[in-house]
């Protein structure tokens, strides 16, 4: 089961202070690894809370947890805390303004349980090396 | 024994707080505690303290590991790539000191680079809006002092600017706004419920990225010009209501942040919430501030405004500086291989550009000088950490408003650590020996 919803992403004061702590740390995965998810969503989804969600777009593809949205409702937006994890994702078109669409991405939301979420250094060395799924 | 320093300034978001109390040792070596800052603040100040932080430069080997160099290799190594360079970009600048933006903005012009700083992901589509039509603003003390009706675009300070609210827009008491958050009028505009909208007197949850169509709406509401029923799905009711509430304060005052920087419409989201500004000013006091991320992107645009006559995007590879938006702007650049050397500076493109610029990074030569690990470290082949700025050296920083503060010392950093400024001096003397100039 998949759903579409359209993608934002932004500052978290968790990823702030996480970002601060150390970007190479668990708890920056754990703030920032994540997307909210509105309850309406995750009842078509069909997954529990806490399960892991791969992330499509036209873009690039990715795996993070699904969390209930904090600062909700929000049916039919997600977010994905500003960090590596969104950034595999959104639309990086400036459109000739220099700024990439970081809000208001069209994405694939479907379960992937078996799938990890990746710590912030290994996903990017990881995707630069080609060696993402 | 301890001692306790006061009016020390977080170098963390714009809003460049300048009330924290931090507890260092009798030595002047460790930071114990700090007081006053946001959860984010405190943060930054205590993971200077980390044992496992990373003190001298390293570079990377051909298996992926690194291999510890010394400064005198790390100066070389950058001022080597840069004047080898045919268009180098020079990215970040924000979480740094005028002065080594000074420094830097020398380097750019002795190797033809292109500078650019974090306004690009950030509020670089505000910067073209304020070049197209002007911006009417005021500083955070008149917002304390005199703003009553107060209305957040498309940010969300609690998570993103925990203690302005507290300190300049929501509850403080001022000369003019004895009443605190009772005295004021508080609007949030934005596609979620955020938490910075469970404080305000009227939420309008607007359809993401409609932002243009609802801001235009608010103009034909303030002439009581017929709406239709809704606009990016608000009922009309609710827009004549604030457009009421806009007209019937004393000073109002419009904060607006990436929800419309960086949805759709870009900076024409911005020329719109400019114009709603200066059409309030036909029935009253009206202003308009960005909410600036870093604590000194601001000092960025101010040093280069004065230097080169723009504030991001400068493209100094022909000898005199070129500015076009879309062009010269870091992703771009990136995406079309325009630039053949990566130098970063106070940033971390890694974590916060699209993954198909950061690619890019990791597959041209670069450089990137930062205290901390970070994805950007991960990407680039030498990483020189230096001392944080704000915490283990002063120097110069700008808040959102425009008003700069000098930013304190507080501890030593490691002993043998370099500063940004001192680097990037050694790196311009070795640019000049090689370019023979």
């Amino acid at each position: 089961m998949a759903i579409r919803v359209n993608l934002i992403t932004g500052r978290t004061i968790q990823q702030g202070v996480a970002m601060e702590a150390g970007e190479e740390k668990p708890a920056y995965t754990t703030a920032c690894g994540i997307i909210e998810l509105d309850p309406a969503d995750f009842k078509e989804l069909g997954a529990f809370r806490n399960t892991n969600v791969r992330v499509t777009s036209n873009h690039g593809s990715v795996v993070v947890k699904a969390v209930e949205a904090t600062q909700g409702p929000h049916p039919g937006v997600a977010y994905i805390p500003m960090g590596p994890w969104a950034n595999m994702v959104v639309n990086p078109n400036t459109y000739s303004t220099g700024m990439p669409t970081f809000k208001g991405t069209s994405v694939q939301v479907e379960v992937a349980k078996s799938e990890p979420v990746l710590g912030s250094l290994e996903l990017v060395r990881k995707g630069c090396r080609g060696e993402l799924s | 024994m301890t001692r306790t320093v006061t009016d020390v300034i977080c170098p963390f978001c714009g809003t460049l707080c300048d009330d924290l109390e931090v507890v260092v040792s009798d030595d002047g070596k460790d930071l114990l505690e700090v007081y006053n800052a946001c959860a984010i603040g405190a943060e930054k100040f205590l993971h200077s303290q980390a044992k496992d932080r990373i003190t001298r430069p390293r570079m990377r080997q051909e298996d992926g590991s690194w291999k510890e160099i010394s400064y005198d290799e790390a100066v070389n190594y950058t001022a080597r790539m840069l004047a080898d360079a045919k268009k180098p970009l020079m990215y970040g600048w924000s979480s740094t000191n005028c002065e080594a933006q000074s420094v830097g903005a020398e380097i750019g012009e002795a190797v033809g680079a292109v500078m650019d700083n974090t306004a690009t992901v950030c509020h670089g589509t505000s910067l073209i809006a304020v070049q197209d039509i002007g911006i009417p603003s005021c500083t955070l003390g008149e917002v304390k002092n005199r703003a009553d009706r107060v209305l957040f675009w498309g940010c969300n300070p609690a998570h993103a600017h925990p203690r302005h609210m507290s300190r300049y827009s929501i509850f403080p008491r001022g000369f003019f706004t004895g009443k605190g958050h009772t005295g004021r009028k508080v609007i949030v505009v934005d596609p979620r419920p955020t938490d910075t909208a469970s404080l305000a007197d009227i939420h309008l949850q607007v359809e993401q990225g409609h932002d243009y169509e609802l801001l235009d709406a608010l103009r034909v509401a303030f002439r009581g010009e017929k709406l239709p029923d809704f606009v990016g799905g608000i009922p009309k009711a609710k827009i004549y209501e604030v457009a009421e509430t806009l007209k019937s304060g004393r000073f109002a005052i419009i904060f607006f942040g990436m929800g419309v920087t960086q949805s759709i419409g870009k900076n024409h989201n911005i020329d719109i919430a400019i114009a709603v500004t200066r059409d309030l000013n036909e029935y009253t006091k009206a202003a308009i501030m960005p909410m600036r991320g870093h604590y000194n992107v601001t000092g960025s645009g101010q040093v280069w405004g004065w230097q080169f006559g723009f504030p991001f995007a400068v493209d100094l590879s022909r000898g005199f500086a070129r500015y076009n938006p879309g062009e010269t702007t870091s992703n771009d650049l990136l995406r079309r291989d325009e630039v053949d050397a990566v130098f970063v500076l106070g940033s971390d493109p890694g974590a916060h550009f699209p993954f198909s610029s950061v690619k890019k990074i990791y597959d041209l030569p670069s450089v990137v000088i930062d205290p901390h690990e970070t994805p950007t470290s991960e990407v680039c082949k030498v990483h020189v950490p230096v001392a944080f700025v704000g915490v283990e050296i002063g120097g110069c920083a700008y808040r959102m408003d425009n008003v700069p503060i000098e930013t304190r010392k507080v501890v030593d950093a490691p002993e043998g650590m370099m500063t940004d400024e001192e680097f990037l001096t050694r790196v311009l003397a070795r640019v000049k020996e090689l370019k023979g100039v």
